[in-house]
C-alpha cells in the first residue's frame, strides 16, 4: 500500500471517530435532560446556591456564599493552601451599602 | 486535475517514507506533540461543560440570596428582616436558609447539613447524598450518630438516599428536619444561615438588592448572576495551576517549534540539495516540507482531542481527579454532559497545526534557496 494512502486512511479513520464523539455528544445532550431537570429540582427544592466541586474548605464547597478574603479569613497569615484555590478565583462581586 | 492530485500524492508519499526514515524522533515528535493537545483540550471540554452545567442548574437557584455580615464574618440572620425584606416592592417570597457543615472527626469528611421544609424527612431521619453513603458506608434503614453542638451523640436514621447522579448537586449533602438541625447545633431560634428571596421581575432583582443593602446595611445581598459568573471562573486560565499546566504546554510547543527552526540536520540540508540537484523546484521542497509538518500534527491533533474527549467524559476526567480532589477527603463523583465548542477547538487548531507547520517550512526555505552543491556540501 502506498505512504499517502496508508495516511489518508489514517486521517480518515481518526475523522470518523471524531465525528462519532460529535454525534455522542448531540445524543448525550438530549438524553441528559432528564437527569438536569431532577438536579435542578432538587437544587430549587433546597435552595441550593453553589454545585459540589470541592470540598476540601467552606469556601470552595461554597464559592458563591464567600467572601474575596476567604482564602485568609481565619487568621490575617492564613495563606491559601488548598489546591482547589488555585482552580477557582474568588468571587469578584460584593455589594456594599452605599 | 488527476495529475495535480497524484503529483501531490506522490510528494505526500516521499514525505512520508522521509519522516519513516527517522522514525524515533518523529513518533516521538507526534507522542509529545499529541499529549500537549490532549492537556489543553482535556481543561477546554472539562470547562465548558462544568460551566454549561453550573449555568443550567443554577436556573433553580435562589434569586437573590441575603447574608448578615457581623465583623466582616457571615452571622446568622434574624429571620425577622425576612418580614421587612418581603415587605419591599417586586419581592414576591423570602424564605429562610438553614444550612451549616458537619466535620466527621472519624473520616475526616466535611457534610454540608441543609433543612428544608419541601419534602422533609421523618422526625430523626436524614437523606444523604450519594457521596455521603459511599464515605460512610450507609445504606437505607441504618442509624448514624452525629455528635451535637453540646457534645451529645444525636442518631438518626438513613432514609433515603439522594440518587448517584445528583452528585454534581447533592454528593455531600445531608438533608434534615428543621427542629433536628436546630436541636444538632443548637441553633438560635429566630435566626436563619441566610434569607433565600424570590423576586418576580426578575430585571428588578439589582434594584431590590440595592434597596436591601441600604435597608440593612450589616447584610450582603448575592444576586444569582453572581453566583452564575462564580462558576465562570472555575478552570480560569489566569488560576494558579491551570496557567502552569497551560505554560508547560505552551513552552513545550515553543521548544518544538524553535527546534524544528533552528536545528535543521545535516541530513536534511543534503536531502533538500539533492532534490534541487536533480531537478526539483522550490516550490516542490516546501511542498513536501509543509507534508511533513502536516502529516506531523494534523495526526498529533486528532489523537489529542479524540482522547481528550474520552478522557473527560468517559473516564469523568480522572487525571485531573487528584487536583479536584486536593486535600478532600470526600470527592464527588460526576459525570458531566458534553459540550464540544467549534470556536474553541479552531483556535486550538490554528494555534498548534499552525506555527508547527510554519516552524517546519521556514527553515527548509531557507535552505532550499541555497545552491544545491552548497547544500549537499554543508
Amino acid at each position: 500500500m502506498r505512504n499517502s494512502t496508508w495516511f489518508l486512511t489514517l486521517i480518515g479513520t481518526l475523522l470518523a471517530i471524531s465525528s462519532l464523539l460529535v454525534l455522542h455528544a448531540a445524543i448525550s445532550r438530549a438524553g441528559g435532560g432528564a437527569r438536569l431537570a431532577s438536579n435542578r429540582e432538587l437544587l430549587r427544592r433546597l435552595k441550593l446556591s453553589d454545585l459540589c466541586l470541592f470540598t476540601e474548605a467552606r469556601y470552595t464547597r461554597h464559592p458563591a456564599m464567600a467572601d474575596r478574603h476567604a482564602a485568609f479569613q481565619d487568621h490575617p497569615m492564613a495563606l491559601e493552601h488548598f489546591p482547589s484555590g488555585s482552580l477557582m478565583s474568588p468571587p469578584d462581586f460584593r455589594r456594599e451599602a452605599p | 486535475m488527476n495529475r495535480r492530485i497524484e503529483r501531490h500524492r506522490n510528494i505526500l508519499d516521499f514525505a512520508i517514507s522521509s519522516l519513516l526514515r527517522r522514525k524515533g524522533k518523529n513518533l516521538s515528535l507526534l507522542a509529545v506533540y499529541a499529549f500537549i493537545v490532549f492537556i489543553i483540550a482535556s481543561i477546554v471540554f472539562f470547562t465548558q461543560a462544568l460551566k454549561r452545567e453550573a449555568t443550567l442548574l443554577l436556573e433553580g437557584a435562589p434569586d437573590l440570596v441575603v447574608q448578615r455580615m457581623v465583623a466582616g464574618r457571615h452571622d446568622p440572620i434574624p429571620i425577622t428582616y425576612g418580614d421587612k425584606i418581603a415587605a419591599i416592592r417586586g419581592v414576591s417570597a423570602v424564605s429562610p436558609r438553614l444550612w451549616g457543615y458537619y466535620y466527621d472527626p472519624f473520616t475526616g469528611a466535611n457534610f454540608t447539613l441543609v433543612a428544608s421544609d419541601d419534602d422533609p424527612p421523618a422526625k430523626e431521619s436524614i437523606y444523604i447524598g450519594s457521596g455521603v453513603a459511599r464515605i460512610m458506608r450507609l445504606t437505607t434503614g441504618v442509624h448514624w450518630s452525629l455528635r451535637g453542638a453540646k457534645g451529645t451523640p444525636a442518631v438518626f436514621s438513613v432514609q433515603k438516599i439522594l440518587p448517584g447522579n445528583s452528585e454534581l448537586v447533592a454528593s455531600d449533602l445531608i438533608q434534615i428536619r428543621e427542629d433536628d438541625f436546630r436541636a444538632l447545633f443548637d441553633f438560635p431560634l429566630g435566626r436563619a444561615t441566610d434569607l433565600a428571596v424570590v423576586v418576580g421581575n426578575k430585571v428588578e432583582v439589582p434594584t431590590i438588592a440595592a434597596k436591601i443593602s441600604r435597608q440593612f446595611p450589616d447584610t450582603r445581598p448575592i444576586l444569582k448572576s453572581e453566583m452564575l459568573r462564580t462558576y465562570d471562573s472555575v478552570f480560569d486560565w489566569r488560576g494558579g495551576m491551570v496557567l502552569v499546566i497551560l505554560s508547560v504546554a505552551v513552552l513545550s510547543f515553543v521548544l518544538f517549534a524553535w527546534d524544528k527552526a533552528t536545528a535543521l540536520s545535516a541530513e536534511e540540508r543534503k536531502e533538500i540539495g539533492i532534490l534541487k540537484s536533480i531537478g526539483w523546484e522550490t516550490g516542490d521542497v516546501l511542498l513536501l516540507k509543509s507534508f511533513e509538518g502536516m502529516v506531523i500534527s494534523l495526526t498529533a491533533y486528532l489523537v489529542g482531542v479524540s482522547v481528550a474527549y474520552l478522557h473527560v467524559f468517559f473516564f469523568s476526567a480522572s487525571l485531573f481527579e487528584h487536583a479536584l480532589k486536593g486535600w478532600s477527603v470526600l470527592y464527588p463523583r460526576f459525570g458531566l454532559t458534553p459540550v464540544i465548542d467549534p470556536y474553541q477547538l479552531c483556535v486550538l487548531f490554528f494555534l498548534t497545526v499552525g506555527p508547527y507547520t510554519v516552524a517546519t517550512i521556514v527553515p527548509s526555505w531557507l535552505a532550499a534557496t541555497v545552491d544545491p552543491d552548497a547544500a549537499m556540501r554543508s
